[in-house]
């Protein structure tokens, strides 16, 4: 009887404690939230202050198309998931291949694994700014070297380029983000039992072999569930456009484009329409996983 | 598995030699090119000079003292506020069984994947009806829906480690629940607060997208906003020795503390991935 009691005094102040947290939460994310996908209806501008009510034409209409026959859009929707499939796909890779390096034993590895960590600290804008001077074609480092090694014949103009411009803000994400995914990847190597990969050099198997049938499948729930964050991540990405090229076409994400829409053009509907795009997309994507990772969860353990 | 040839050990030691110079040199560059000035930067040079001329003009030519300062303040509150509610309610969803936490953990969890840009629109009405737009309070409240999710859910990760005893004794002897949260677990809490308190930090300190949009003046700006809107005499030529220095300076003490407090980032982040 004492004893759910206690429970009952419990459960009411663990609503108590909640109470503060939920409230700055749906302060912060819940009514804004709302908000943008009811103005994603509406016809609302920051110019004027009365809107109405538009159904579904910011989506589609047949006067001017809407973000549906929109082509800058589309190019912003083709951006996003190019620099996403690309630049995950490239840290993935790296980020194994440096979080097996350092799974070795060696000196200085403590670092190592220290200045690894270095690039992932570096605001965003501050990486986007460094390597924008890198890159400048009359002054920088980049075209220098290339010459000097005689991998390039004249300066290249890598951010003026649409095509060498999108390629170079996955380079930077590529620096800037595959630290994370090493360190990610490293902790779930070390989680791994040693005498597997004893027994496996006493049978003589090849290391390439090993990782590739012992290492990987071991790692493959933490990789997977890295991949996923990093993927969600580069799919809203906004800043490192932004700081390189700001609302150039060519590299604009769809998160560029929604605000340049809300901001710069004040087109509040529009811009939240596309915002409200963007926002399914992740939450389809994010339900998906978290279904998917519930079922082998629940399914795989027992 | 360390290779056992010669050749092996020099392929492997070079590969830590590429990883060393891939992830420390773009900032030693533009080390490097903030003490440079007037057609100095004209010229790839790989040796630092220490002029501070840059360092100097940063500061008189723009308020990015100020700048600093504003990053600061909504860095620091961010952190406080987001760790305390954070504790608290890590309290209530992992030492508390009622119905709707497994919902409540994965609608949080939910927040923290959310597109910024998906509550721009509304965050931007909010700010302006409630007199916040172009303000730090305005910010340290938007910047919430970026720190506080996952600081819940890597507290309450942490706290679900704890063992059961810890509480029941303190309950026995007639403690309320806020004082169990205070006297017992607060204690324990220590490395876990440090870890997302500090991630909490480089999340507010680096936030760009809220800050560029709720802010206008000069004076309300924080420091990513101030780096990327540094212009020069014309729209064609940026002065990059102001730029490198400014990025020195806002990145320093994020390095020192990063290096500081590695382990305990690595655990704090794979806490809040690998169990996601």
């Amino acid at each position: 009887m004492q004893g759910s009691e206690l429970t009952r005094a419990k459960v009411r102040s663990a609503l108590v404690f909640l109470a503060p947290m939920l409230l700055a939460l749906a302060l912060a994310a819940g009514w804004p939230l709302g908000r943008t996908l009811w103005f994603a209806f509406t016809d609302a501008s920051l110019t004027d202050n009365g809107y109405s009510f538009i159904g579904f034409e910011n989506f589609w209409n047949s006067e001017w198309g809407g973000l549906l026959e929109d082509g800058n859009w589309w190019q912003a929707v083709g951006n996003t998931l190019y620099f996403t499939f690309v630049s995950v796909a490239l840290e993935t890779v790296l980020g194994v291949g440096i979080a097996l390096a350092l799974d070795v034993p060696f000196r200085g590895r403590a670092i190592v694994r220290a200045a690894v960590l270095i690039p992932w600290a570096i605001p965003t804008v501050v990486s986007a700014k460094m390597w924008g001077w890198m890159l400048h074609d009359q002054f920088g480092l980049i075209n220098d070297l290339g010459m000097s090694l005689g991998l390039l014949d004249q300066p290249v103009a890598w951010m003026a380029n649409s095509a060498t411009a999108l390629t170079a803000i996955v380079a930077v994400d590529v620096w800037k983000t595959t630290p994370f995914m090493a360190l990610l990847v490293l902790a779930a190597l070390q989680m791994l039992p040693r005498d597997i990969y004893e027994a496996a050099r006493i049978d003589g198997i090849h290391p390439v072999r090993v990782f590739f049938r012992v290492t990987l499948p071991l790692i493959r729930p933490a990789l997977m569930v890295a991949v996923i964050f990093r993927g969600l991540d580069a799919l809203r990405a906004f800043d490192l456009m932004y700081a390189m090229t700001a609302n150039n076409e060519s590299t604009m994400t769809m998160s560029v484009f929604a605000r340049q829409q809300l901001v710069d053009f004040q087109d509040v509907g529009y811009g939240s329409a596309a915002a409200a795009l963007l926002f399914v997309m992740v939450a389809v994507l994010t339900a998906a996983v978290l279904t998917l990772g519930r079922v082998r969860l629940t399914g795989g353990a027992r | 598995m360390m290779p056992r040839t010669l050749a092996g050990r020099a392929g492997f030691y070079a590969f830590i030699l590429v990883i060393m110079l891939f992830s420390v040199f773009p900032f030693y560059y533009a080390v490097v090119s903030s003490f440079k000035t007037g057609s100095e930067l004209f010229e790839v040079t790989y040796w630092p000079t220490f002029n501070m001329e840059n360092y100097v003009s940063i500061f008189t030519e723009q308020p990015f003292g100020r700048n600093i300062l504003n990053s600061v303040i909504v860095a620091f509150a961010v952190v406080a506020i987001s760790l305390t509610l954070g504790v608290l309610a890590s309290y209530a969803l992992a030492r508390v069984s009622f119905r709707g936490r497994g919902l409540l953990l994965v609608t949080i969890l939910a927040v923290s994947m959310f597109p910024q840009v998906a509550v721009l629109s509304g965050m931007f009405e909010m700010i302006r009806v409630l007199g916040m737009f172009n303000s730090l309070p305005g910010l340290i409240l938007a910047n919430m829906v970026l720190t506080l999710p996952f600081t819940v859910w890597v507290l309450t990760t942490f706290m679900t480690e704890l063992p059961k005893e810890l509480e029941e004794a303190a309950f026995v002897d007639g403690a309320t629940p806020l004082q169990v949260v205070r006297r017992v677990f607060l204690p324990l809490m220590g490395p876990a607060m440090a870890a997302t308190g500090l991630l909490a930090f480089i999340v507010a300190w680096n936030e760009f997208l809220f800050a560029l949009t709720f802010t206008l003046s000069n004076e309300m700006r924080t420091v990513p906003v101030a780096i990327a809107l540094i212009t020069g005499a014309t729209q064609y030529e940026l002065p990059w020795g102001n730029i490198m220095a400014a990025s020195v300076i806002v990145t320093v003490p994020l390095i020192v503390l990063v290096l500081i407090f590695q382990r305990r980032i690595v655990a704090g982040l794979t806490a809040g991935a690998v169990k996601g």
